[in-house]
């Protein structure tokens, strides 16, 4: 293994220069996560801006997909999961019982590791959030799945097989059409769970693409095993470490200066 | 191969040996194993031949037009009591189907974990297990005496209550197989659980719950002893009244085959031939309708 840092400066430094007056949009406050007895995420302070990406990273188990999956209270499918502390989303805490957790979801999208389609038309999947809470015209319906299609850059490939089944399409494919699913619905936040681990190198490329895209509109949180994606495609970089964020600041400072030792040595590829 | 004046090492011999001892063991397992599929499959073929040789022989179009004959009177079909078969067999499943189906969706999506799920499939379980004719027997106190009549209402509801459990059991199965990550997506676009369950899991697994009712269709074509408590038989034209007793084949066939009259036996034959192709047929288009599935 070549020990010499792992990340080559050019590729992300000064392209997209992360923007540290933007608002914040979400932020975590004396966060504490349990799975049954297991403490898994420890006094997690974290701020994520607006219209940046944001990427966690950590070795495996260091609670970046936890920490992902309270932002849409997702962990409340299973009994045993609870969160303490607070998660403000434009000051709002979404841990508050009273919290509407449809209506949360639809503002905070999730895309997940493996590409989800459901077993329906193209269309249909596009348009499953849309035919939720409201009753579209089809005129109208047509206009925003397609426009979900385009921004996800999946148009040009689906448009003359809408209504063939979203099963039939290819890995890379399914999950641009995840996206696109999840992009319809005009959330304010996208949730990105290791979207690529399962693609082939290209169709990661044009993930990532997609998501330096979608950053001019949601603000983006993803979690990544891979670093050069992290640095490629992140405004701000989060270091966690069991259960604890070690270190979080512009990705471009976190690659080049860390400031603690642990992030340096996993992002050089010391362990992890 | 000789090798002239070569001395082996004696261990060489050893594993020679034990190679001879395992080819043994090996080959009488593999004679043993096909034996038993042959004896397997010779019962099976003999019966099958059996009731080919003597179903053709009654086969008939008349079958399907003409009511059962009187005893020891000529011709006659069964033409009632496939009539009958069909309405039970459809009044059961059609009671077994949304029972079957919410129940088991209840025990794969709301009652994962719950003691109150555990219990419901344990008792699924056995109830999968009782002997039919305990089931006949259970209709019979609760609805053929105090109506005071053999009815086809009970009859459908004794078939529906064995075929319940085979889809209940079946859909909880297929649902189980539906990756949770689906689920997931799902509710994480902000969709309840129930429409996440509607449009999402039950389509998923959709080809293999309507194969566990076909697969129950099945089952409860060829039931006989719950029948012969509740819906009974009657030799007469099939009524639309179903508070009567129903003729249906396999309590036709149970009678007839052991009467004296060869009429009447000959028609057995014939029902009998007839409910296996049909339960055949339906194992097969179960088999055609998983496939797609399966291939994916």
């Amino acid at each position: 293994m070549n020990a010499a840092p792992a990340i080559n400066a050019t590729r992300f430094d000064g392209r997209n220069p992360a923007d540290e007056h933007a608002p914040i949009r979400i932020s975590a406050q004396a966060l504490n996560f349990y799975y049954g007895q297991f403490h898994s995420l420890k006094n997690i302070n974290l701020d994520f801006h607006d219209r940046q990406v944001t990427a966690l990273i950590g070795p495996s188990g260091c609670g970046k997909s936890t920490l992902l999956r309270t932002f849409n209270r997702i962990y409340s499918l299973y009994p045993e999961q609870r969160a303490e502390g607070q998660v403000l989303l434009d000051g709002q805490n979404i841990l508050d019982s009273g919290v509407d957790l449809n209506e949360l979801r639809s503002r905070i999208g999730m895309v997940f590791q493996k590409p989800t389609p459901f077993p329906m038309s193209i269309y249909d999947n596009v348009a499953f959030g849309l035919r939720l809470y409201e009753k579209l015209p089809k005129s109208e319906l047509d206009g925003r799945v397609e426009s979900a299609l385009r921004k996800s850059a999946l148009w040009d490939e689906v448009k003359d097989k809408l209504k063939q089944s979203g099963m039939g399409l290819s890995g890379g494919q399914q999950q641009r059409l995840c996206i696109a699913r999840t992009v319809a619905q005009s959330p304010e936040v996208i949730l990105f769970d290791e979207p690529t681990s399962a693609l082939d190198p290209i169709s990661t490329g044009r993930i990532e693409e997609l998501i330096e895209q979608l950053r001019s509109e949601f603000t983006i949180v993803i979690v990544t095993h891979n670093m050069q994606q992290a640095a490629r495609i992140s405004q701000f970089t989060a270091f966690m470490y069991l259960g604890e964020v070690i270190e979080v600041g512009p990705t471009n400072r976190i690659f080049m200066n860390p400031t603690v030792r642990q992030t340096q040595d996993y992002i050089t590829g010391r362990f992890g | 191969m000789d090798a002239p004046n070569t001395i082996r090492p004696a261990p060489a011999l050893k594993p020679a040996r034990i190679r001879g001892s395992r080819r043994v063991a090996d080959r009488t397992l593999r004679i043993a194993c096909l034996a038993a599929t042959v004896l397997g499959a010779f019962v099976l073929g003999s019966i099958l031949l059996m009731l080919i040789v003597e179903g053709a022989r009654g086969f008939s179009p008349l079958l399907f037009t003409q009511p059962t004959p009187g005893p020891g009177s000529e011709g006659g079909g069964i033409a009632n009591a496939i009539l009958g078969s069909l309405v039970l067999t459809g009044i059961g499943i059609f009671i077994a189907t949304p029972i079957g189906l919410m129940a088991g969706t209840y025990l794969a999506e709301y009652g994962r974990g719950s003691k109150l799920a555990e219990v419901i499939r344990f008792l699924n379980d056995i109830l999968l297990s009782a002997p039919s004719i305990l089931i006949g027997l259970f209709v019979y106190t609760l609805m053929v005496r105090p109506m005071g009549t053999y009815s086809g209402w009970a009859g459908g509801v004794a078939l529906a209550i064995i075929a319940t459990p085979v889809i209940v059991r079946t859909t909880e199965d297929m649902l189980r197989l539906v990756p949770g990550t689906l689920r997931e997506a799902g509710v994480a676009l902000g969709a309840p659980m129930s429409t996440v369950i509607r449009s999402v899991t039950w389509r998923a697994a959709s080809a293999g719950i309507v194969t566990g009712i076909i697969l129950a269709l099945a089952r409860i074509a060829g039931e006989t002893a719950p029948l012969l408590f509740t819906a009974l038989n009657n030799n007469s034209w099939f009524s639309p009244d179903l508070m009567g007793g129903v003729a249906n084949l396999p309590v036709m066939i149970y009678q007839f085959a052991l009467s004296p009259y060869p009429n009447w036996q000959q028609l057995a034959w014939a029902g009998a031939l007839l409910i296996t192709m049909t339960i055949l047929l339906l194992s097969v288009v179960a088999r055609f309708v998983i496939k797609p599935q399966r291939a994916r």
